[in-house]
C-alpha cells in the first residue's frame, strides 16, 4: 500500500518535471527540473526494490550529469533565455502522440506473465548475476570501461583549444 | 494495487514527452535533456521487467536471466553518462565556432 502511494506521488513528479522540462521558458529552470525529474525517477527505483540502481542513478544522472548540463548552459549563454521551438513542433507534436497511442496499446494488449515480486534489496544479486562465470556480462562491463574511456579522451579532444 | 503495467505507462508517457521534446526544440541543450527523459523512461521500463517478469529472487542458480532487465538499466545509465560528456563536448565545440547552439542553424551537412 504505501509503495502503491509512493509510486503515484513519484510518477506524477516524474510527469510534471519531464513537462516542465520542454515547457519552461528559461532553459536553467528546465534544467533543474529535469535534476527533479531524475530524483523522483530514483525514487522509483527504490519502489521497484532496484536499490542499487536508486543510487547510481542519484550519483551519476542528478550528480554527474545534471553538473555538466548547467555547465554547459553557463558556457553557452546567448541562447540561455529561449527555450523555443522550431517550425515543425505541431507534426512532431501528433507523431509523439502517435507513439505514445501505440506503446500504450502494446502495453495493455500484451497479457504479461507477472511473478508477486518479494521486497528484498537485490544489490548482492544484481552483483552475482553481474559477475557470473558462466552466464555473466564480465565482457560487457569491462568494454563499458573502454566505452567511458574513450569518450573521456574524445570529449578533451573535442573542448580542447587548438 | 500498483503493478507493471503503471509502470510501463508512466515509461511511455515520458518517452512521448522526451521524444516530443527532442525533436521539436531548437537549442541543443534542451535536444540533450530531452535525450536523457527518454533515456530515463526506457530504464524505468527495463527495471520494471526486471522486477515483475523475469522470474526474480532464487532463480540465480538455474539462472534464466534474472536481474538482466537491472544490468541492462546499469549499462544504459553507463552509455548515458559518456554519451552525455561527448554531447556537451560537441555543443560547447559547435558554440565556440558558430557563436550559436540552435540546431536549425547548425546545417554544415544539409545537401
Amino acid at each position: 500500500m504505501g509503495v502503491s502511494i509512493a509510486f503515484w506521488i513519484f510518477a506524477t513528479m516524474a510527469v510534471a518535471a519531464a513537462l516542465a522540462v520542454i515547457a519552461v521558458r528559461n532553459i536553467f529552470r528546465a534544467a533543474l527540473s529535469l535534476i527533479i525529474l531524475f530524483g523522483a525517477v530514483a525514487a522509483l527505483f527504490f519502489t521497484l526494490s532496484a536499490d542499487f540502481l536508486a543510487v547510481a542513478q542519484l550519483l551519476v544522472y542528478a550528480g554527474a550529469i545534471a553538473i555538466l548540463i548547467l555547465f554547459a548552459i553557463v558556457v553557452t549563454p546567448n541562447f540561455q533565455f529561449a527555450n523555443r521551438s522550431n517550425k515543425l513542433w505541431l507534426p512532431t507534436l501528433v507523431a509523439a502522440a502517435l507513439v505514445l497511442a501505440a506503446i500504450l496499446v502494446g502495453i495493455f494488449r500484451t497479457a504479461w506473465r507477472t511473478t508477486t515480486p518479494a521486497d528484498l534489496p537485490t544489490t548482492g544479486d544484481i552483483a552475482l548475476a553481474l559477475f557470473d562465470q558462466r552466464l555473466g556480462f564480465v565482457l560487457p562491463f569491462e568494454v563499458a570501461s573502454v566505452l567511458l574511456l574513450a569518450a573521456i579522451i574524445g570529449a578533451i579532444a573535442i573542448v580542447r583549444e587548438k | 494495487m500498483v503493478g507493471l503495467n503503471h509502470y510501463l505507462a508512466l515509461s511511455a508517457v515520458l518517452f512521448a514527452i522526451g521524444l516530443y521534446g527532442a525533436l521539436s526544440k531548437r537549442s541543443a541543450v534542451v535536444v540533450l535533456m530531452a535525450v536523457e527523459v527518454m533515456l530515463n523512461a526506457a530504464n524505468i521500463a527495463l527495471v520494471a521487467f526486471s522486477r515483475y517478469v523475469v522470474p526474480p529472487l532464487g532463480a540465480l542458480a538455474a539462472n534464466q536471466g534474472a536481474f538482466s532487465g537491472q544490468i541492462f538499466a546499469i549499462f544504459v545509465i553507463t552509455v548515458a553518462a559518456a554519451e552525455a560528456a561527448v554531447g556537451l563536448a560537441i555543443i560547447i565545440y559547435i558554440y565556440r565556432t558558430k557563436e550559436t547552439v540552435d540546431v536549425t542553424e547548425v546545417d554544415l551537412m544539409r545537401g
